[in-house]
């Protein structure tokens, strides 16, 4: 994976001492809370409802395990020994002090790691693919595309005060994991007409209150020039993204305005001025930091698999998935037990998982969208004595993409925008549904605690929004989406429902699919886009 | 309906409620005031002190103490309802 | 510039360039020698007069409205070669964002700490991209540094 250089290293530390100053001006009175926030917010740092909650990057998604064992560290030492794994593949702390905070970017630091942009209208952390180098179906690796954007966008000058946040996607295969089209921008690595690598370029995707498919404005991007095209689109946007409503400042309101058609004029004609003016980084960069994403080396070899035990058997079907190179897997560690708050870890669990990857998948983690982690090498021949270990600590569920696998934001339990608790609603189905996930196939369901969608309801194949209702906690139903390469956004399927009623609803509309579906092979997404509404209705809400 | 005032803590983010005299980070110890009172507090505490999001929330009384209405400030009061292990010491979650 | 703005180089001396005409005036044939751009105006609306101008304002209402930036970074690859001038809701910061851009000096609703500015201003030793500053960006020194 990439490492520092002496100058990525200045930089962070750089920010670690401007923080530091900001924060004592904050607390010696220099500086009011109107002006602090957008400060403490583009670095990551929130006032939620119960303390300070920092959002920590982890740029594409990649960690070492030394670094995983930081974030351990951090949660010992500064939280209550736990963090929270979301679904931008970043790590969130919620019980941190704005007088600590410092030192504790000074520990990140310590292992390249920062909480750069985790917030703000600014540039995000770039996310990708949580399988990128090991998965048998991708074209290369899209992490140095990712971390040549990474850095591209730290403290961009002139986009660091955008109409609203902006977030960018890279990957490099056909299926999608990282849901491109829903970001601001989606860039797929593709080969053009001469072999030579380059981007599909989406905008104009997002979830939020306004949930939007992104279009494609560039079928091939030339890869010598990714990075002024990038900053074309973001000066189209923001001279022209609206400001006067924080709900319509999107890229994807812009893109919907304009149209495709016009907004893509826009952008080359603002890439023509800019491409000539040496923005883009020159072929050597990007051979420097390919090279440090090589591939370990791994040697193919046949795949003997003792699958007696069925409780592994059953693992090893869910939560493993092809490698390119045979005789090897790539495992998804589920942070999904039943009763537990999806996308939590403690502390002892990150080194459980750091020791595990240094032992069986060459010292790195990933962490997936769906607040889970991979260890992206293992040889098949490990996976026994990986699961075993896994099992001991509580992380061995296999129920990966099944219904107990539920995406959940803090919600009202921690944050401060939400309306209604998610955690609590997501453990219910959770616990509902694991008895027949093994028959209900691949089902993703996900909740958000508010309109913002940081849990992804709009791409669920299953979603439920909670709302506030008359000072009540409401659950909203929504069913087909999918933040995959055949995206689709969910619908309302009607009137919302209490805690308790939301859950009995979830569970009405799988046993109706378990009655309407075609044959086991097709997916409840499937036999939802073949039957639409009505079935699932009269399912949930009677005739 | 008694209003109780609450905020976090600059330093810490940590939760406070108004006791009358100062601040204290259990809601049993919260005074109850008139609206009206409790707005004229914030006018004048705002300024001076080091805390965030001061506000004026609506509670009811409840065996003693008081219970706030909205389900926010219930989380607030005893902390998140699914770490009953992290929450106010003898304030049950489960009440949320 | 209103006399209850305080005025603040980031480089260079700030010019007296007089009053700043709006884009309106300039059409309608002022021969100010400035100019003033507000957030929604357009920067190559100022071509005409890019040799001839002196100084060119650019208003920033909210610190948080960053048009002006973009606004800045255009007239320099445009070629203006007079002072750039943030005007309006300045914190410091920002203030390195402002310089990278193409500008001057700043005219700030509030006064700034000229030791906190100073620090600000040479707080990063390396940009990770170029812009109007002319900064060489980090892969600029990766490569010299290899050869």
């Amino acid at each position: 994976m990439y490492q520092y250089d002496a100058i990525d290293q200045a930089i962070v530390d750089a920010r670690v001492a401007e923080f530091r100053e900001q924060v004592e001006r904050r607390l010696a009175g220099t500086l009011s809370e109107d002006d602090f926030k957008p400060l403490r917010l583009m670095n990551g740092l929130y006032l939620q409802l119960h303390a300070y909650m920092l959002r920590v990057a982890v740029p594409y998604g990649t960690l070492s395990s030394v670094q995983l064992r930081m974030l351990a560290h951090i949660a010992r030492r500064y939280d209550r020994g736990y963090g929270h794994f979301t679904t931008r593949q970043n790590i969130q702390y919620n019980w941190i002090k704005l007088e600590e905070c410092p030192d504790l970017l000074a520990d990140l630091a310590r292992v390249e790691m920062h909480a750069f942009q985790t917030s703000g209208n600014c540039i995000r952390n770039i996310s990708s693919d949580q399988f990128a180098g090991a998965a048998a179906d991708e074209l290369a690796d899209p992490r140095p595309y990712a971390e040549l954007l990474r850095q591209w966008s730290t403290l961009h000058p002139e986009f660091s005060f955008l109409p609203r946040k902006f977030k960018i996607a890279v990957i490099a295969s056909e299926t999608d994991r990282a849901a491109i089209q829903l970001h601001d921008i989606g860039l797929q690595l593709r080969r053009g007409e001469d072999g030579a690598l380059g981007f599909r370029v989406y905008v104009g995707g997002g979830m939020g209150r306004t949930p939007v498919i992104a279009k494609v404005v560039r079928e091939w991007l030339p890869m010598a020039d990714y990075l002024s095209y990038m900053d074309a689109i973001l000066r189209v946007y923001n001279r022209h993204g609206r400001r006067d409503n924080i709900y319509k400042a999107r890229i994807k309101i812009l893109v919907n305005d304009l149209g495709i058609e016009a907004f893509a004029a826009e952008a080359e004609a603002e890439w023509a001025h800019l491409k000539p003016l040496g923005r883009d980084a020159p072929e050597a960069e990007l051979a420097r930091i390919i090279a440090q994403f090589k591939a370990p080396a791994l040697v193919a070899e046949a795949e003997a698999l003792d699958l007696s035990e069925p409780d592994f058997a059953l693992w090893l079907a869910r939560n493993t998935h092809a490698h390119k190179v045979p005789g090897h897997r790539i495992v998804t560690i589920s942070l999904k037990p039943v009763g537990g708050i999806p996308g939590d870890a403690s502390a002892e669990q990150m080194e459980l998982v750091a020791e595990l990857a240094d032992k069986f998948s060459h010292s790195e983690i990933r962490v997936t969208h769906s607040q889970n982690l991979v260890l992206a090498d293992v040889r098949s021949a490990d996976l026994k004595a990986l699961w075993q270990a896994l099992a001991a600590a509580g992380l061995g569920s296999a129920n990966i993409d099944r219904a107990s696998d539920v995406i959940a934001c803090p919600g009202l339990d921690y944050c401060t925008l939400a309306n209604a608790r998610s955690i609590p609603v997501a453990q219910e189905i959770a616990a509902r549904l694991a008895p027949v996930e093994a028959e209900l196939g691949e089902l993703k369901i996900k909740v958000s605690g508010c309109i913002n969608g940081c849990g992804h309801h709009h791409a669920g194949h299953i979603g439920v929004l909670g709302v506030d209702r008359k000072g009540a906690e409401n659950y909203q139903l929504l069913l087909g989406g999918s933040g995959a390469e055949d995206a689709s956004l969910a619908k309302i399927l009607g009137p919302g429902f209490d805690a308790d009623g939301i859950v009995s609803a979830v569970e009405n509309v799988t046993k109706a699919y378990l009655a309407l579906r075609s044959d086991p092979s097709e997916r409840f997404l499937d036999t939802w886009r073949r039957l639409g509404a009505d079935p699932f209705k009269e399912a949930v809400y009677g005739g | 309906m008694p209003h109780l005032l609450t905020c976090n803590r600059l330093e810490t983010g940590e939760v406070l409620w108004w006791t009358g005299e100062g601040w204290n980070t259990d809601i049993r110890a919260a005074a109850a005031l008139e609206k009206a009172d409790a707005e004229a507090l914030i006018a004048q505490l705002a300024p001076a002190e080091r805390v965030n999001d001061l506000a004026a929330i609506e509670a009811e009384a409840n065996g003693g103490g008081w219970r706030p209405l909205t389900t926010r400030e219930r989380v607030r009061a005893s902390g998140p309802s699914v770490r009953p292990d992290l929450a106010l010491v003898g304030f049950p979650t489960n009440g949320i | 510039m209103a006399d209850d703005l305080h005025l603040f180089a980031l480089r260079g001396e700030p010019a007296d360039a007089g009053p700043a005409a709006a884009l309106a005036e300039l059409a309608e044939g002022s021969n100010a020698a400035a100019a003033r751009l507000e957030p929604g105006d357009d920067p190559r609306a100022l071509l005409p007069w890019i040799g001839t101008l002196r100084l060119i304002e650019i208003g920033f209402p909210k610190f948080r409205d960053g048009r002006g930036y973009s606004q800045a970074q255009i007239l320099r690859e445009m070629g203006f070669a007079g002072e750039l001038r943030a005007v309006g809701d300045i914190n410091p910061d920002q203030l390195q964002f402002l310089l990278r851009v193409g500008f001057d000096s700043v005219a700030a609703d509030a006064p700034l700490d000229p030791a906190l500015v100073s620090r600000t201003l040479a707080r990063y030793a390396h940009v990770y991209m170029g812009a109007a500053d002319g900064r060489a960006p980090a892969f600029t020194e990766r490569g010299r540094a290899a050869g």
